[in-house]
């Protein structure tokens, strides 16, 4: 009896918390998280789509864009989703010097396009559109500054977890924070593969 | 055995990864490519068929939901359709409504 406990126990550890449903708490509340951040980003691209042909001042979208620059930083967080994955990868095969390598090129390859997007920004505002020049100006930097943010928590959630594994400070399943982290790096990925189309490929 | 379980679990190999992100890339290309090339009247349906691709294949493969427990997909895609239903009446009650 105590040795079932004991494994029961042990079984917990590795695999997080578990809910009545036999799945990780910690799995189902970012699950949950980021169906909600769906709408929050969907607000965010509706408000853009209508607004979007809004110019009484300023810049008109197919003016100031630069689909080849922009082209670029999305292939770069394309690529970020895939050195995340095979950060997941190696921390499933409890490989800490691997995981920690791919969590690290993740968080350049982040940087990066936060930093394009610092350069598309000024670039912009250098051009006359400013947050308040027009309603696409506001509605644009909303979106796209939302997006940016996102991405530069992710890059401070991926070098805190290689801090953390680096210091054998994760108690639990450390597999599943990788996972949990690598969850949030990809939602940020595909909120950009929606906002790559409808904001810079498809003209105003 | 032990390592098809494992995979079931947790998805694919590092190989089958670098495809996927292969892919990807090729249809970013793609995407990219209709703003040199005309494509005509496809350009907006091929534009929302291949972002629709990414998002699915990023989801799918990256994020574990074709592997995952199905309750994840749900909470997942609940909140999707939820943010498309509101937001699609909400753009369509401005463009015929307000417009």
């Amino acid at each position: 009896m105590a040795e079932t406990a004991t494994h029961t126990a042990d079984h917990a550890s590795d695999h997080g918390h578990h809910s009545s449903t036999g799945l990780s708490n910690n799995k189902l509340a970012m699950w949950l998280f980021l169906g909600s951040e769906c709408l929050l980003f969907g607000g965010l691209i509706s408000t853009y789509m209508l607004y979007r042909g809004r110019v009484s001042d300023g810049p008109h979208p197919s003016q100031i864009y630069d689909i080849p620059f922009t082209s670029v930083s999305s292939f770069v967080l394309l690529m970020s989703s895939l050195t995340m994955v095979l950060a997941v990868t190696a921390a499933q095969r409890k490989d800490d010097r691997r995981t920690n390598l791919w969590l690290t090129v993740t968080a350049v390859l982040g940087a990066t396009f936060v930093g394009g997007q610092v350069y598309e920004f000024t670039t912009f505002i250098r051009e006359g559109l400013g947050f308040t020049t027009s309603l696409f100006g506001s509605s644009f930097y909303s979106l796209t500054g939302f997006h940016g943010v996102h991405v530069s928590v992710g890059v401070i959630m991926l070098l805190s977890t290689v801090g953390i594994i680096k210091k054998n400070k994760i108690t639990g399943n450390k597999a599943e924070v990788v996972e949990l982290v690598g969850l949030y790096w990809h939602f940020v990925d595909i909120v950009w593969i929606i906002i790559f189309t409808l904001v810079y490929l498809i003209p105003a | 055995m032990s390592e098809t379980a494992e995979h079931h679990d947790h998805g694919m190999s590092d190989a089958g990864y670098i495809k996927i992100a292969l892919i990807l890339a090729a249809i970013t290309a793609l995407e990219v490519s209709t703003y040199y090339v005309d494509f005509g009247p496809l350009f907006m349906p091929s534009l929302m068929i291949m972002m629709v691709i990414k998002f699915v294949m990023v989801v799918s493969y990256f994020m574990h939901l074709k592997f995952d427990n199905k309750m994840f997909s749900f909470l997942f895609y609940t909140g999707l359709a939820l943010a498309l239903f509101v937001y699609i009446t909400a753009l369509a009650t401005f463009k015929f409504f307000i417009a």
